[in-house]
């Protein structure tokens, strides 16, 4: 590999090129194929077969067909409808923080937001249901000194789950659209409050329909976080509302039956079926505002 | 303008309430002891708890090799795809999200079953011990995999977003022009002027194996968050919400630290992706 590039011909040059760079890469491939892609194939192979130690596996449709059956359909309705309806309110939420985070003079603010948002973003998880958990819990510091739970508050319910997850999402959506925000272009606001335009026209006719793809982009990855999400839930012991990855986790645990396990395996299809479809409207999207915001 | 401001005040006050009085009432749990009034028991019992220190240790430990794998796998690839052709990066950056499709409860579950099958069928053979081995509770394999594959999207964008603000070639070719060898030139050329990216990664894959509590919570193991949420549900409440504050607290003031830090140069992407 030492030998000076200058002196092989460039048909040489780029075919050893080629080689090398797909040595550098093989590595990585392995080691997905090994880490990841076994795992996968064996969770697919078994949502499709039965399990009784001892005896030959049996190819069926009864793992898929109970998991979206009863209970279990429930919790991935559940699951879908609280991934919506919070990533929904995150991404208006994180736009109007990162608006007013993005315009503000203050730099400190903005390295503080970006952080802080880095921080409960992917570290959020126990510490995060915790701080709900002490605040509106059913013996929670709010909840005591306001006396929600006369009002019916309750933290374990689905509108707790949402006030709950819009904790991580709302940074996350922060962290996703300052890019976009930063791209709109000063002279795009100018040149529309020169043609007169309002400040609410230039925001609907110039800004939203720029920054529509990183929105719907914001959207997907939102949906797909809180879809995914297991650690607060499972930390707030939310088992009143049914999430399909509460469910998983049950079947897996060993609790209820050898057969439970492989519907976990059925069920954790399912929601990669929706994770997939879910990144196939996310790429196109996060490449198309990319073109948009050089 | 004097609208806009006001605006802008009442999102960020709105925002400041939501996100500080969860994290205030926890403080303020942790320290109120309620007949005696104010304490800071919880937090010099930190330092006493039973189990703390033998579960950061083990998440300290998976972090490290996380990091360590995720570099070894990733710069080689990174930059190779930045040299390489488009068919490359397709095929990397695809390589690269598809963990991203599993979440990681599937993941688990996956995981879970592997290890189901070779329990059932490795038994008689000499690969047992190996196997068996992989799940040692000082420093379990299978959660190491299990997170290089969840740090793997994140890291590879963060990687090549700094990969992207050099310009690769040229440097190479200069470092290649004065003797240097293609590993030597990466190692002593091109690492150090991405080290913005790689303190990003590794903080951000650091911040993800500490807070990771699905898979190893599933497959037994007691790493730092399930010692958190074993030891709440054993009664030793205002303790480990007083550890859980701790380590959020620290994790981003490490994070104001490097990300002022790494200011200066545009090298580093932002979290998130």
């Amino acid at each position: 590999m030492s030998t000076a590039p200058l002196s092989a011909t460039p048909a040489r040059r780029r075919l050893r090129k080629a080689a090398a760079g797909r040595l550098a890469v093989a590595p990585l491939l392995v080691f997905v194929a090994l880490a990841f892609g076994v795992p996968a194939v064996a969770m697919a192979f078994g949502a499709f077969t039965t399990y009784n130690p001892g005896q030959p596996s049996q190819y069926t449709m009864g793992n898929i067909t109970a998991s979206l059956h009863g209970g279990y359909l429930d919790s991935l309705l559940g699951s879908v409808k609280l991934s919506a309806l919070s990533a929904l309110i995150g991404v208006v939420a994180g736009l109007l923080l990162a608006q007013a985070v993005v315009t503000s003079r203050f730099k400190m603010l903005r390295t503080a937001v970006l952080s802080a948002s880095g921080v409960l973003a992917n570290f959020g998880g126990v510490p995060l249901a915790f701080a709900f958990i002490t605040t509106l819990g059913n013996a929670g510091m709010l909840t005591t000194r306001l006396h929600l739970d006369q009002h019916g508050w309750s933290l374990y319910s689905f509108d707790g789950l949402t006030l709950v997850y819009l904790y991580f999402l709302i940074p996350l959506m922060v962290l996703s659209v300052i890019p976009s925000l930063d791209g709109l272009r000063r002279q795009w606001r100018e040149a529309a409050q020169n043609n007169g335009a309002t400040t609410w026209q230039y925001w609907r006719h110039v800004a939203l329909p720029v920054l529509t793809p990183s929105l719907l982009g914001g959207f997907v990855l939102l949906f797909g976080t809180a879809f995914a999400a297991y650690a607060t839930a499972a930390a707030m012991v939310g088992a009143s509302v049914p999430l399909i990855t509460l469910q998983i986790a049950t079947a897996l645990s060993g609790n209820v039956s050898a057969d439970a396990t492989n519907v976990a395996l059925a069920m954790s299809l399912d929601m990669v079926v929706i994770a997939t479809l879910v990144m196939v409207v996310y790429l196109p999207l996060q490449r198309r505002s990319a073109r948009w915001l050089v | 303008m004097g609208r806009i401001r006001f605006g802008r005040a009442s999102v960020l006050l709105i925002a400041g309430l939501y996100f500080v009085t969860p994290l205030l009432s926890t403080l303020w749990f942790t320290v109120d002891n309620s007949p005696s009034g104010f304490s800071l028991d919880a937090y010099r019992q930190i330092f006493t708890v039973p189990g703390l220190w033998p579960a950061l240790q083990l998440s300290l430990l998976l972090a490290l090799g996380t990091i360590a794998l995720v570099f070894l796998l990733l710069i080689p690839t990174v930059v190779a795809v930045r040299l390489g052709s488009p068919r490359l990066r397709t095929v990397v950056e695809l390589t690269c999200t598809l963990p991203l499709v599993v979440p990681s409860i599937a993941l688990t579950a996956g995981i879970s079953t592997v290890l189901r099958w070779c329990n059932d069928n490795l038994a008689p053979t000499p690969f047992y011990r190996t196997f068996l081995l992989t799940q040692n509770g000082t420093f379990p394999v299978v959660l190491l995999l299990a997170y290089v594959v969840m740090a793997l999207p994140l890291a590879f964008r963060t990687l090549d977003a700094g990969m992207r603000a050099l310009d690769v070639r040229t440097l190479l070719e200069a470092a290649q022009n004065n003797g240097a060898s293609r590993g030597r030139a990466i190692v002593t050329v091109i690492l150090p002027n991405m080290r913005t990216a790689l303190l990003n990664t590794a903080f951000l894959t650091l911040a993800l194996v500490l807070g990771e509590f699905t898979v190893a919570s599933i497959l037994g193991y007691v790493p730092f968050a399930v010692w958190i949420v074993n030891g709440n549900s054993a009664g030793q409440g205002p303790v480990t919400v007083a550890v859980s504050i701790v380590s959020l607290l620290l994790t981003w003031l490490l994070l104001l630290v490097l990300s002022a830090g790494g200011q200066r140069r545009g090298g580093g992407a932002p979290a998130g992706s």
